[in-house]
């Protein structure tokens, strides 16, 4: 029966966009009705699983999913001829992260109630991408995850340059191909995995049972997880993320930011650090010389803009940096917190982006020089507007406390001078976040309001209510984590056994 | 020991609720049932640790250390986890009682001082927050636990800070006190990553118990240097006292606090002065063996401690906004307990005075310097400024507030019986002790000089004639909800120097040391006297100057026809323009810039040429699928042709 509702969580979705088909887009209120509804409904669906996950912790699994610790295992041949299976399964990291797109999908729909433009396309759209989104945290196949990966980009298109703003056409042409880019080193990488394997599979399952010759890993690896972590904007293809969030619509930016940013960083974990540990050893040691630019630098080049979104745009590529510090460590402690940021990342850039966006439909510009003193007059916004920046800045009793630390013990245990060198510079520049978030809500929210802004009305029931939700997402975490780092830590201990057992190759021999 | 574990529950719990009810229901409905609320919430935990406190002391299991409850809050490995718990000795009931006092107090202060604002409400829920943040940070059984809660009293010192959110003065001060110490605290937790790596543990009993031969063999590489594990740890406990360095705003991080007197007084009087500032003197005092194994991090925090004490002082006597000199006071009696700490050392061997006579100075000092800053709210409340310009004349008006005032003036001048000056005489005693000579003159010198800017505060506020229309035509009065903690305070302010001195002295040694304490204390009977000297001699210079009759208060109150030399001290040695300048020009305008230079103009600009190069290719491609048949033939000919006369073409 759990495993029937598994499978419907991104059924669902499309089955909500047929369903919305015969419906003429003049009957709006009707069509945002029942997306709101599939929306509420996937939420509680995969609430409800993440509960059953979490009581059947220490149950043994199904032989099939072994060595991964893997519920609700379905396995159902799909393209014979490719060797294509529909494979599906769930441990506590991509439920968690299903929860997350699934809160996120939620409140998306909710806050574009009032969006411009066709909005039958619009939540069509927007449920579309939700399907691909389910899909690349649920398959265990890597073709059926190909699929889902690439449908993304795709939606996403359609959605900033329909429903944007400002210079919509080159921040979506600039995001879909930026993406495009990435996935064809995946494609290209995913190809030479099957073959060079030998294995008459794509389930990465049986893949994981074989070690792949050390030559290939060594070119395979990076390009893979580069490819990756084009998505989880990573120097130096970070490039996309600003513009693309900047010129998006809310609903889109919660999403790009607070859920697809997280597959790359999903996908560099469960595919290229699982498939190729050998080489994962090898590189991910350099890989932190990247992160010099995210994590230490980002924060001071959101110090310097003006646009909400540009702001929240680099800090969430400073936040993704360190998934790649926690990922780079190479330690349970270290994954752990990588994927604790994933999970805290999302929410927090979804209050992020919501508050924004509620902000802007309000006063009509993203502009913070132009702003001040809006807290008077929308005193909630401003809270979970403050709420969010407190916990972007690592504030403890959020979550994103609870994940830096993790990241930071973590990566510290890494004996490598460089992962060193880079967690210290990152551990110093929670100082340089903090100046750049206090700045911009001060100067938002707090001092003298320009006259204009008499007018402002606060949040209404409908946005309070995504508010709210996302905030206590983030204070759970953050208060409790001790539940959800051992469902955390039962998921990522295989990968982190494989890695533990690589012998990394001696470079040069 | 303690049989009832589920009253201490209780101290934390209350102002839990308290915040959780006023901020998120109460505060906005009604603020005189916020203020209520509040009152009796904190009260409950005052009286709670109370309760606690004598059951501990008279348990006989004082001064052992013991932890009353733990609850798990994350694990890193088996036995490396971080817990939320409460420690209990002598130090951390000390701080519980005197915290929830306070609190209790302040709480009681506010309902005059906040009354008709319009987010009453939503200040004693954050006043509330700030204690139980501070409670959290006393109870700490660990470091991790430790860095939650001194977060979170800096989180809530910003948002008190900046409570009048569309004053611009108070928001950057907010935005000051915020920044400068989290900039403190990156290096705190990078203190504790290090410590805690090489450690394997947050807690402070192993990390109190350790030694360094243990990790002299080992050695670590930090990236910048490789070093051995012992050397690593000396490191990480300097990065630890920078936490405290930045958090009890020693020089040079101390601009914030002075700037933090932009927040309500009742504030100003809780966080910064009586409670969260001492944070860092706690923290060191807390793991003062850990600090004591390294000479150089002890002869550190004494001359951080010993130079702020004198600097403070020397500033404190130009200003004329009252809370500006009380919060320069505050920075130097900080110094005071900060160096006294740092002096316990001499050679390879560690005396415990300092350490008692610090913590016994935390305890006096919160005493006289929260009434202090509730006087000075009470006049503000009063005369509508902070400047000693529009003061004067106030002892007439203001009796009890008056009487008050002289209690802890001569409490914080060191005069006997008063408090503070068991608790000062200890720590000057402790510098001659540990033949820190200089030091100790500096202590003696800081001394005359709080005498004397504090009775300099005190006759040009209550003597002379009145300065403002508002005092002059008798509008002031004594508020009942403010007055009242003004006069309990006076109490401990008399009274907690000498009633608790066998306390202390029975009570307050720090963990178990590894250094052998062997050794002769010098004793110096002569010391009081000659402190009592100075301080007399002061007051009476500062009476010669202010309240004589022969007094020009005009003069005294002038700082433009002034020599260079006080307008530097005037102007507080120009840090705050400094500070600016550096953050404007070298962090925003330098590094901030270069950074979206870096990404504008090159990253885009090589992703820039990139798109054009793809372009440009594909233009040239495109040029060969026009369309025209004649074209392609001719193409198709001269292929042809030339691979029939090259034979083999080379592709």
């Amino acid at each position: 029966m759990d495993t029937l509702l598994f499978n419907l969580i991104w059924l669902i979705p499309l089955l909500t966009v047929l369903v919305c088909v015969p419906i003429p887009g003049t009957k709006a209120k009707l069509i945002k009705g029942i997306h709101a509804f599939s929306g509420t409904f996937v939420l509680a669906l995969v609430g409800y699983l993440t509960y059953r996950v979490y009581a059947l912790s220490g149950t043994p699994i199904d032989d099939k999913a072994a060595p991964l610790f893997l519920r609700f295992f379905t396995d159902i041949p799909w393209i014979n001829s490719l060797n294509a299976h529909y494979i599906v399964g769930a441990d506590g990291l991509n439920m968690f992260l299903l929860l997350l797109t699934a809160v996120i999908v939620w409140g998306g729909i909710l806050v574009s109630w009032e969006i411009k433009g066709n909005q039958k396309v619009f939540f069509a759209l927007i449920q579309m991408l939700a399907t691909s989104v389910y899909g690349v945290f649920m398959s265990m196949d890597l073709v059926l995850f190909f699929v889902f990966y690439e449908m993304e980009a795709l939606c996403m298109y359609l959605m900033i340059a329909g429903y944007g703003s400002g210079r919509k056409d080159y921040g979506g042409k600039k995001l879909t191909l930026t993406l495009a880019f990435g996935s064809s080193m995946i494609l290209a990488t995913l190809f030479g995995l099957y073959f060079e394997s030998g294995s008459t599979s794509w389930s990465l399952v049986e893949l994981s049972k074989i070690t792949l010759p050390t030559s290939f890993q060594m070119w395979a690896f990076p390009l893979m997880f580069m490819g990756f972590a084009v998505s989880s904007s990573l120097f130096p293809f970070h490039f996309w993320s600003p513009d693309g969030h900047a010129s998006a619509p809310t609903a889109v930016s919660m999403l790009a930011a607070g859920v697809m940013m997280k597959m790359g960083a999903y996908g560099c974990l469960r595919v290229a650090m699982f498939l190729m540990p050998e080489a994962a050893k090898v590189w991910l040691p350099y890989v932190v010389a990247l992160l010099i630019f995210n994590v230490v630098l980002g924060p001071f080049i959101a110090l310097r803009h003006k646009d909400l979104k540009y702001i929240t745009a680099y800090s969430s590529i400073s936040h993704l940096g360190l998934i790649f510090l926690g990922l780079a460590a190479i330690t349970p402690v270290g994954l752990r917190g990588a994927s604790l940021q994933m999970i805290s990342h999302g929410f927090l850039t979804g209050l992020f982006f919501a508050t924004i966006g509620m902000i802007y439909e309000r006063t009509h510009t993203r502009d913070i020089t132009e702003m001040g003193g809006i807290m008077r007059k929308v005193p909630f916004l401003g809270v979970g507007f403050a709420i969010a920046g407190f916990a972007g800045l690592g504030l403890p009793g959020f979550s994103g406390f609870v994940a830096e630390s993790n990241i930071f013990i973590g990566a510290f245990a890494q004996d490598s001078t460089l992962t060193r060198v880079v967690t210290i510079l990152a551990i110093l520049s929670i100082t340089t976040t903090a100046v750049y978030i206090l700045q911009t809500a001060n100067r938002m929210l707090h001092g003298n309001m320009p006259a204009k802004y008499e007018t402002l009305t606060d949040a209404n029931l409908r946005e309070k209510i995504v508010v709210v939700v996302l905030v206590l997402c983030l204070l759970l975490i953050g208060i409790f984590p001790g539940w959800i780092a051992d469902m955390l830590d039962q998921s990522i201990a295989p990968i982190f056994a494989k890695l533990a057992a690589a012998q990394a190759p001696v470079i040069g021999g | 020991m303690i049989n009832d574990v589920s009253i201490s529950y209780l101290i934390f719990l209350m102002p839990l609720l308290t915040f959780v009810v006023n901020g998120l229901f109460l505060g906005k409905r009604s603020a005189k049932g916020a203020a209520a609320f509040a009152i009796v919430c904190n009260g409950i935990a005052m009286v709670s640790a109370l309760l606690l406190a004598v059951s501990y002391f008279t348990s006989g299991y004082a001064p052992q250390k013991a932890i009353l409850f733990e609850l798990p809050f994350l694990k890193f490995a088996e036995t490396f986890a971080a817990n939320i718990g409460l420690l209990v000795d002598p130090l951390s009931i000390m701080m519980l009682v005197v915290v929830t006092f306070i609190a209790f107090l302040v709480n009681i202060y506010s309902v005059g001082y906040m009354r008709g604002d319009r987010a009453e409400g939503r200040f004693f829920a954050l006043l509330s927050l700030f204690s139980f943040s501070m409670l959290g940070l006393v109870a700490a059984t660990n470091l991790f636990q430790m860095f939650i809660f001194w977060e979170l009293v800096g989180v809530s010192s910003y948002l008190l800070i900046g409570f009048w959110y569309h004053k611009p003065s108070a928001v950057s001060a907010s935005k000051q006190a915020f920044i400068l110490t989290r900039f403190a605290d990156s290096f705190f937790l990078l203190g504790i990553v290090i410590v805690s790596f090489v450690v394997q543990s947050f807690d402070f009993e192993k990390i109190n118990a350790l030694t360094l031969s243990a990790f002299q063999s080992q050695t670590i590489d930090l990236g910048f240097m490789v070093m051995t594990k012992a050397e690593a740890l000396v490191l990480g406990g300097v990065l630890i006292f920078t936490g405290g360095w930045g958090k009890s705003a020693m020089f040079p991080m101390h601009i914030w606090l002075p700037n933090a007197m932009e927040g309500p007084t009742p504030v100003s009087s809780i966080i910064h002065s009586a409670t969260m500032v001492v944070a860092g003197v706690y923290l060191v005092a807390r793991l003062f063996p850990f600090f004591a194994l390294s000479g150089s991090t002890m002869n550190l925090i004494m001359v951080v401690g010993a130079f702020t004490m004198v600097f403070a002082a020397v500033i404190a006597c130009t200003q004329k906004d009252i809370k500006r000199i009380l919060a320069y006071s505050t920075l130097s009696q900080l110094g005071y307990m900060m160096f006294s700490l740092g002096a316990c050392r001499m050679g390879d061997v560690v005396v415990t005075t300092g350490w008692t006579a610090s913590t016994y100075h935390i305890f006096t000092h919160a005493f006289f310097k929260c009434s202090l800053f509730l006087i000075a709210g009470s006049l503000i409340h009063q005369v509508h400024t902070n400047d000693l310009d529009a003061m004067g004349g106030l002892r007439k008006k203001m009796p009890l507030t008056y009487v008050c005032a002289l209690i802890s003036i001569l409490a914080i001048s060191g005069i006997p019986p008063f408090s503070g000056f068991f608790s000062k005489d200890e720590i000057i005693l402790t510098a001659f002790q540990g033949h820190h000579y200089v030091v100790f003159g500096l202590a003696l010198l800081t001394s005359g000089l709080t005498t004397f800017y504090m009775f300099r505060l005190f006759f040009l506020a209550f003597h002379g004639a009145p300065r403002s229309e508002s005092v002059k035509a008798g509008h002031v009065h004594e508020d009942f909800f403010m007055t009242l903690p003004i006069a309990i305070l006076a109490v401990p302010a008399l009274a907690s120097g000498f009633a608790a001195k066998g306390l202390f002295e029975e009570f307050f040694v720090p963990g178990k040391l590894n250094v052998p304490q062997l050794v002769q204390l010098a004793e110096a009977h002569w010391i009081p006297y000659v402190a009592v000297a100075i301080a007399v001699v002061a007051l009476l210079i500062a009476w010669v100057l202010y309240a004589s009759p022969k007094a020009k208060v005009e003069r005294a109150l002038d700082d433009i026809n002034r020599g260079s030399v006080y307008k530097v001290i005037y102007h507080k040695f120009y840090f705050d323009e400094m500070y600016y300048a550096v953050v404007r020009q070298f962090v925003i305008g330098g590094i901030a810039r270069a950074a979206r230079f870096i990404q504008d103009y090159i990253i885009e600009g090589i992703l820039a040429f990139v798109v054009w190069f793809v372009h440009t290719l594909g233009s040239l491609v495109r040029r060969a699928q026009s369309g025209n048949l004649t074209f392609y033939l001719g193409t198709l000919v001269v292929g042809v042709l030339l691979w029939r006369f090259f034979g083999q073409l080379p592709f």
